[in-house]
């Protein structure tokens, strides 16, 4: 369902450029929940970026569905929808929920608006009582939830997770977990997940990659993860960092290129 | 026997809206050693805003009021505006969570602790590049000249308690201090936390939403809810916790072993916030 091939993204020019992608290949089969993993900068972002045609500036392949999607594409919204890590950022604050759910809808020329959206906010937990609120109106939990409906209004393919829980509390983390589950299972959905967390990658991802300086360190099953075996160094300080502190580890850290 | 750091009896803070009464803190007690003290809560528990009243960083309509706060035997509550300011970033400092918001953004970084330092001379510069080099930068010289765009975001984090350090206080305040940094820079700022407490004997309250973390590097966790403290533990016993709120925190939480299919969510029940 997703593929890409030898994935580079350079950001300035000259002596300031940043390689933020380096030579990254990897593929999702359809249904297949894929994490990406890494620390900040690591690129991760980027690539999810890439596949949702916001940053046009690229080289190397990548294919959507079969189909291949050039630097200058913007991907088939029908195809592919992204749900970004803030939740208070991603909604326009002085458009309701009802207009943020129909937008897609009408921009694609469907027809059935009021009752296609209420049926996406019971898919994502909301009552009809939502439909004609405001996002200052919302706690962060619900504002990603809009968030997510608005994300499946065009039933896509697709979706491309941005650190989707990475802001909200971790009891509203739980529920946003179970619900992005929930929702693949119904739909059908390949995930594409970024995330710093690796429990959330292990709770939701059925393979991932590890990212480090725009580079993949390695690919694994989450079963590998679960038993804490990665081949690489990098990975295994990445785990033992994310096991809560301990002096002899944070003395021990050192710094991967 | 010391003399207790910091004691606090029975603090509220209250902000006073067109709409009616926020109670954000309602009746928080405790008592501070030189430890390490972690407070730990969701958003809206009322961990910051306590950190916060201890420092009278509480801005109108927000109202400050307890019936006991004492620190280092002298009385926070009947001391005067002056002397109270006398004690903020003094013997008493905070660390915020994003460097890039309390960074002054058009001064060098060694400017910036040397205005810490309330002072001026060759003397100065020579315990800006140590506060430097305490915080484990290797190239303070260098460092010292640069703004704080210039530096990453663990590097800028580490200036800052570079920067609440240099003057040696009693008490530091660290308000999710680690919470915008990679876990493994994450370690590492933690670290020179901790060699700073172990060291100087300075006192510590770590306040984050991330339960996990605080029970591996503090020694005693309150754990907050609507306001109050609802659970009070020792940080390795984490796990015996009793508190349903705590419980259902800790349960929420994914693990990396695990291979529960649905995670257990939060049921709050309106009984947490009665006494």
């Amino acid at each position: 369902m997703i593929d890409v091939r030898n994935l580079d993204v350079r950001f300035g020019q000259g002596a300031g450029a940043l390689h933020a992608v380096r030579d990254v290949s990897f593929s999702v089969a359809q249904g297949e929940s894929f994490g990406l993993v890494g620390e900040s900068g690591s690129g991760k972002s980027t690539v999810l970026r890439v596949l949702a045609g916001l940053n046009p500036r690229w080289t190397g392949q990548a294919a959507l569905a079969g189909m291949p999607l050039g630097p200058r594409d913007a991907p088939l919204p029908r195809l592919v929808q992204m749900v970004f890590q803030d939740p208070y950022a991603s909604l326009h604050p002085r458009h309701t929920v009802d207009r943020a759910l129909s937008e897609p809808l009408e921009i694609q020329g469907i027809g059935d608006v009021g009752p296609r959206v209420e049926r996406a906010l019971a898919d994502v937990g909301l009552g009809p009582a939502f439909r004609f609120r405001y996002p200052n109106q919302l706690s962060g939990g619900q504002r990603q939830r809009v968030a997510i409906a608005r994300a499946l209004m065009l039933e896509p393919k697709v979706l491309l997770l941005d650190e989707p829980t990475s802001a909200l509390d971790v009891s509203v983390q739980a529920e946003i977990l179970n619900l992005l589950r929930r929702l693949r299972r119904a739909h059908g959905l390949t995930l594409l997940l970024v995330s710093h967390n690796l429990a959330v990658i292990a709770h939701m991802c059925d393979r991932l990659a590890v990212m480090n300086r725009g580079a993949i360190v390695e690919e694994m099953d989450v079963a590998t993860l679960r038993r804490q075996e990665p081949r690489e160094a990098y990975t295994r300080q990445l785990l033992l960092a994310s096991r809560g502190y301990d002096r002899d580890v944070a003395a021990g850290i050192v710094t991967y290129d | 026997m010391d003399q207790p750091l910091l004691e606090l009896d029975n603090l509220r803070v209250d902000f006073h809206t067109p709409t009616g009464i926020v109670h954000a803190v309602r009746g928080l007690s405790f008592t501070l050693g030189r430890e390490r003290l972690g407070i730990v809560g969701e958003s809206g528990s009322g961990k910051s805003m306590t950190g916060r009243a201890i420092l009278d960083l509480i801005p109108p309509p927000g109202l400050v009021t307890a019936d006991r706060m004492v620190f280092r035997g002298q009385d926070l509550l009947t001391m005067d505006k002056r002397e109270r300011r006398k004690l903020r970033g003094r013997r008493i400092s905070m660390v915020m969570q994003d460097p890039k918001y309390s960074l002054n953004p058009v001064m060098r970084v060694g400017e910036q602790i040397a205005e810490a330092l309330r002072g001026k001379g060759p003397g100065v510069r020579r315990r800006v590049l140590e506060a430097l080099e305490a915080v484990r930068i290797r190239d303070p010289e260098r460092v010292y000249n640069l703004y704080p765009h210039e530096v990453s975001g663990g590097m800028g984090q580490r200036i800052m308690i570079a920067m609440m350090l240099a003057p040696e206080p009693d008490l530091l305040i660290a308000d999710e201090p680690t919470s915008a940094l990679d876990v493994t820079v994450q370690m590492q700022v933690l670290a020179i936390l901790d060699d700073l407490v172990a060291k100087r004997g300075m006192g510590l309250i770590f306040i984050s939403h991330d339960l996990d973390l605080v029970a591996s590097f503090c020694d005693r966790v309150l754990v907050m809810y609507g306001g109050r403290v609802v659970e009070e533990l020792n940080a390795r016993n984490l796990r015996a916790a009793t508190h349903p709120y705590t419980q259902g925190l800790l349960d929420s939480l994914p693990r990396i072993d695990d291979q529960r299919e649905e995670l257990p969510t939060l049921r709050r029940d309106p009984a947490w916030l009665e006494d």
